[in-house]
């Protein structure tokens, strides 16, 4: 199996994360984009190991991407936190409209 | 091509496109299930690889939880639905630096990658990844766990309404904006009429909380 396939998939889903990041106003799915880009580098983290060291002893590549998943699960709950605190105070989820920080 | 490409071919389509409709679809609740479509796929795309217990645990924990917890946000922050509400000005400067960032990385990959194969797919056993957790990865293994309890209690601390110890529900705090367009509605109305923004600003303060309450009914 080819190494390319597996890369190039999470290259794509990382810049279509990006693409959400950017255009997108409503806070939720701007973490929904967030979540993609983490699975991207997940992506590439098990295909490394698997592809290219299948016998490391220390499955580094299969234990990081444990790690980014526990990590973005714990990152989601407390954005979700803070996207209804938000909704809460200003009445809206709309990234652009809470430019209080602005100069 | 082998059979592995093959399959990995078919996996990663579905992938792709749902990842694509994510971020493009005009419906809130349909992006999110095209979420979970996305995550299936890479737990597909995880189960090609031979990485099969990633591919349970992102199962279980992306499908299983985290895009339900996003359609409970969705539905708790009751946002509008439509692609001018959803997008905004910035569509040809996202595409234009993610189409270049993808460019950039896919010549990087071909050219580092283009012809590495792996003659067969291999990874570590289940009881292989339980034996290196607990003995060489067990520090960082902890740590997480204080991590996800922090997180826990801070999400909860955030998200909860009532403040104090009486439990009793509390008015929110709102922050005066001025004349800063706080809504929706209110920054539509400036950016349509120039003439309607010298009157609403001319015309004293225009409430906050008269736009506010109206909003988003």
């Amino acid at each position: 199996m080819s190494l390319v396939g597996p890369l190039l998939l999470a290259t794509f889903l990382f810049c279509v994360g990006i693409y959400g990041v950017i255009a997108r106003r409503n806070a939720v799915l701007v973490l929904m984009s967030v979540e993609l880009m983490l699975n991207a580098v997940n992506i590439n983290l098990v295909a490394f190991q698997n592809l290219l060291f299948p016998a490391e002893a220390a499955v580094s590549g299969h234990l990081f991407a444990l790690f980014i998943i526990a990590v973005a699960a714990a990152e989601v709950g407390v954005g979700l936190a803070i996207v209804l605190n938000l909704f809460r105070t200003r009445a809206t989820v709309n990234v652009d409209d809470v430019d209080l920080m602005r100069w | 091509m082998t059979g592995h490409d093959l399959a990995f071919l078919v996996v990663a389509l579905v992938t792709g496109g749902g990842a694509l409709l994510t971020v493009t679809s005009k419906n809130l609740v349909h992006a999110a299930l095209f979420l979970a479509v996305t995550l299936s796929g890479i737990a597909g795309v995880f189960l090609v690889l031979a990485a099969d217990f990633v591919a349970l645990v992102q199962l279980v924990v992306y499908v299983g939880a985290v895009a339900v917890l996003f359609l409970f946000g969705l539905m708790l922050t009751r946002a509008p639905i439509g692609r001018e509400a959803l997008d905004n000005q910035n569509r040809g400067l996202g595409i234009a630096v993610s189409g270049g960032l993808f460019v950039v990385l896919s010549v990087l990959v071909i050219g580092a990658f283009g012809g590495t194969t792996a003659a067969e797919v291999g990874g570590p056993r289940v009881g292989d990844i339980g034996m290196v957790i607990f003995n060489t990865w067990v520090l960082p293994f902890e740590v997480l766990s204080m991590l996800l309890l922090a997180a826990l209690i801070g999400a909860i601390l955030l998200a909860r309404r009532e403040t104090g110890d009486s439990g009793e529900e509390q008015a929110p705090t709102r922050i005066d904006m001025g004349t800063a367009p706080s809504m929706e509605a209110e920054r539509m109305a400036r950016l349509e009429g120039g003439d309607d923004q010298a009157e609403l600003t001319a015309g004293g303060d225009p409430g906050p909380a008269a736009g506010r309450g109206e909003g988003r009914a």
